[in-house]
């Protein structure tokens, strides 16, 4: 029962997660199909953090199942690397390796998980650079790159792992407003060249542009969703229509 | 050489000045020796403290509650105790307890000198602090970045080797240079135990040629100088490590 891209890439079902007494999630259900852009929206701490954290496993889960190209992740023997080598994800903080340079950076992972042979990890890096519009920064720091570059930088990093579907969690969140755009522009060109993401994003713009479908979360269920098209002009939920509301 | 020794001789003569160490070859030969026992003695306490420090750092994360607990009463035992009842303790309490050895000479003799246990000592005495120190440094990585790279792959192994020490490691290094500082000034306690370093060759030269004075004098500029070094050392050590845009 070999996964074929026929089936969801990412399935969740009825996934239930708790902190402590806390229940953050309570049974999210949705699918993400091979080369689909989904855009997960709702109100600070409705659990769209936790939900897209638990895709790789940096969260656990208390039920229900999530499942990565058949692999199910709610499995106390699951093997995190190959989990971790399908999925990557990016965060709102960049968190990039703050004593390396660029490069490195996107070198280190191939490197050291993957044990791949430098010179090709060199070469990829390079390419990656170039990808997310970065050329003359390889040598840079972090502390010395703009938080729109650390986010490309930590983009590129992240690709370098060749995962099938890419996690963005308010990535631009913590972005001056001029340079939301080039991280935006970057990952759109990913879209378009058929990358699988899930991301959780307050851009309602680059939402209805980018995305395939778009599901609105509010304390930890999935409200409604829908095409982007339909969940704008046509929302049903007050709570959709009030959230709507306020951000557009 | 001989005729800037000789000088020396001619300055007692004239001036009364005496520097015995600088003259005579017996002294010398003392001075020298006791020279270097300590700057043996201070590498030695150096090295094995900050092997200490890492590892003791790394038990205090250990899962195991005894593990923690035993680590933390060795941190309070040593830092609140003076170390001159420490080497004491070591070296009278400790010795007796263990077996002695044959002396080649048909008598017996304790295992371990005074040197072993004086670079014991000092090396938990030290290593103590830099349990503390490593800790610190440990914590200043932000949990965001471990989860960077746990997400990209990475064991707890490889993310502690080239993420987690390293930035430690920087954070921790201006209080590391200050303990090591004390450390090489703490190595004169072994004089308490007759180990022929510095400080107790100094007293055997100024008991024969009664110039404490001068010897006091010689003393004071010359651990000045040794514990220069190691300060300067310590400080390009640092700036070479700095990161640009990280820290401050
Ligand atoms: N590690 C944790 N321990 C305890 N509670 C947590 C933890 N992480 C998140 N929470 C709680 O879970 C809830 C959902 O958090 P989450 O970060 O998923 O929200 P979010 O939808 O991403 O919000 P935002 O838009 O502000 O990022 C919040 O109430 C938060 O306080
Ligand atoms: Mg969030």
């Amino acid at each position: 029962m070999a996964w074929t891209d026929k089936e969801p890439m990412v399935s969740i079902r009825d996934v239930h997660k708790s902190f402590g007494a806390l229940e953050v999630l309570k049974g999210v259900s949705l699918d993400v199909m091979k080369g689909e852009v989904i855009c997960i929206i709702g109100p600070s701490g409705s659990g769209k953090s936790t939900l897209i954290r638990c895709v790789n496993a940096l969260n656990d889960i208390q039920s229900g199942s999530i499942k990565v190209e058949g692999q199910e992740v709610n499995d106390p023997h699951l093997n995190k690397l190959e989990l971790r080598k399908k999925v990557g994800m990016v965060f709102q903080q960049y968190n990039l390796f703050p004593h390396k340079n660029a490069l490195e950076n996107i070198m280190m992972a191939p490197l050291l998980v993957l044990k791949d042979n430098k010179v090709e990890v060199e070469k990829l890096a390079r390419s990656l650079i170039k990808k997310v519009r970065l050329e003359g920064k390889e040598e840079s720091y972090p502390g010395e790159l703009s938080g729109g570059q650390q986010q490309r930088v930590a983009i590129a990093r992240s690709l370098a792992m060749n995962p099938d579907v890419m996690l963005f969690d308010e990535v631009t969140a913590a972005l001056d407003p001029e340079t939301v755009n080039e991280v935006l522009l970057t990952i759109k060109e990913l879209a378009q060249d058929g990358m699988t993401c899930i991301l959780v994003t307050h851009e309602m713009g680059f939402a209805k542009e980018v995305a395939d479908h778009i599901y609105f979360t509010d304390r930890g269920v999935i409200v409604e969703h829908g095409p982007p098209t339909e969940f704008f002009e046509q929302a049903k939920d007050p709570r959709t229509i009030e959230f709507l509301g306020q951000i557009l | 050489m001989e005729v800037f020794f000789e000088w020396f001789r001619v300055l007692y003569d004239e001036t009364g000045i005496n520097l015995p160490f600088l003259y005579d070859s017996y002294d010398r030969n003392r001075m020298v020796d006791g020279f270097f026992m300590t700057v043996k003695l201070s590498i030695v306490c150096l090295f094995f403290s900050v092997v200490i420090g890492v590892v003791g750092a790394w038990l205090q994360n250990s899962p195991l509650k005894w593990t923690r607990r035993i680590v933390n009463v060795y941190i309070q035992l040593f830092r609140n105790t003076p170390p001159l009842v420490q080497l004491y303790f070591f070296y009278f309490a400790i010795s007796s307890l263990m077996p002695t050895v044959d002396n080649g000479f048909g008598g017996q003799q304790p295992m371990l000198g005074g040197f072993a246990w004086a670079a014991i000592s000092l090396s938990f005495f030290a290593g103590a602090y830099n349990v503390e120190i490593f800790r610190a440094g440990i914590e200043a990585v932000p949990n965001s970045t471990i989860e960077a790279a746990e997400a990209l792959g990475f064991s707890r192994l490889t993310t502690y080797v080239y993420i987690t020490l390293p930035l430690a490691f920087r954070v921790a290094l201006p209080s590391l240079n200050n303990n090591l500082v004390n450390l090489v000034k703490t190595t004169t306690l072994a004089y308490a135990i007759a180990v022929p370093e510095m400080l107790y060759e100094a007293n055997q030269i100024w008991s024969d040629n009664v110039n404490v004075t001068e010897m006091m004098i010689f003393l004071l500029l010359i651990y000045f100088a040794l514990v220069g070094v190691l300060v300067w050392g310590m400080n390009s050590w640092e700036r070479k490590l700095k990161i640009p845009g990280f820290g401050n």
